[in-house]
């Protein structure tokens, strides 16, 4: 692998390891927002009396 | 509750089902972009790596011209999509357009890193150092993503309510005049190491690399765009829940 081909390759795996953080991220703040609707909903139970 | 009651962060308080802040059709739009995004943008790497011609200057590294201006292009849209929402939140004063201009500055600062990160990698190769302060273009481009980035703590340096929303809006928007003035850096200066591409004569690059580019602008734009909605409607069931948290309370 020459130099360049190894700069271009770092490059594009730059961009794919940010696209995948992001999506980690996003996983991450889907599992919050249910577990945020599941304590609500537990919470509106409750309240309801049901 | 009504909905309008509940509408901090911008849900008008039309007709509809309760909490549909419009997380459906985000993400319906998010997954619609994102297919398109793959097709794209794995389509548009494959044809600027084993299609398009190298260059005959630069050789193989050229090919990270396919990745590092469409995302600098998806920075400045990204920035442009933020100024255009806080123009529209201070002309009619919806606050619905607060969260979908924090949410393109939000993009446009990733994909503006994104930027900094694989030109510095060209750099590196071409000019044989990461970075150049002699480089008009790239200073300022350095500049529109710090501006950027302050703009997070000056929107949370402010309670929220309707003057943060005010004083983000006049940011976002004050910071486009930076856009061209980066862009057309380059031409004015007329510089030696940033190549370009790009002039008012047209694209100054063999049709083939210029389909590549154009294949890999799309699918750049269209992961944005994914990503943007996806965010946002993320922003926004974290709002409806907080919203609903303080009803249950």
């Amino acid at each position: 692998m020459t130099t360049a081909e190894k700069y271009v390759t770092a490059a594009y795996l730059v961009f794919l390891a940010a696209l995948l953080l992001y999506v980690v991220i996003i996983a991450l703040k889907v599992g919050r927002l249910e577990h945020e609707l599941t304590d609500l909903a537990r919470l509106a139970r409750e309240k309801l009396g049901g | 509750m009504s909905t309008s009651s509940l509408s901090e962060d911008g849900r008008t308080g039309k007709a509809g089902p309760a909490f549909d802040f419009g997380v459906a059709s985000g993400r319906r739009g998010a997954s619609t972009l994102a297919l398109a995004a793959a097709g794209l943008l794995v389509g548009g790497i494959a044809l600027a790596l084993y299609w398009a011609p190298e260059d005959a200057d630069q050789g193989f590294s050229q090919k990270i011209f396919y990745l590092h201006v469409p995302v600098a292009l998806t920075a400045y849209a990204s920035f442009a999509w933020a100024a255009w929402k806080a123009f529209r939140l201070l002309s009619t004063r919806d606050s619905r357009y607060d969260l979908e201009s924090y949410t393109a500055v939000h993009m446009g600062v990733i994909f503006g890193l994104l930027t900094l990160v694989t030109g510095s990698i060209w750099a590196k190769i071409s000019w044989g150092h990461w970075w150049s302060w002699g480089e008009r273009q790239l200073v300022l481009f350095l500049i529109v993503f710090l501006f950027y980035s302050a703009y997070f703590m000056l929107r949370y340096s402010t309670e929220p309510g309707p003057r943060r929303e005010r004083n983000s809006a006049v940011y976002a928007l004050f910071g486009v005049a930076l856009i061209p003035v980066s862009f057309l850096a380059v031409r004015i200066a007329g510089t030696i190491l940033h190549p370009t591409v790009f002039t008012h004569e047209g694209a100054n690059l063999p049709w083939e690399m210029f389909l590549a580019f154009c294949v890999c602008l799309a699918g750049m734009l269209s992961l944005a765009g994914s990503l943007y909605l996806a965010e946002l409607a993320g922003k926004r069931a974290d709002v409806a829940l907080r919203d609903l948290r303080e009803l249950l309370a």
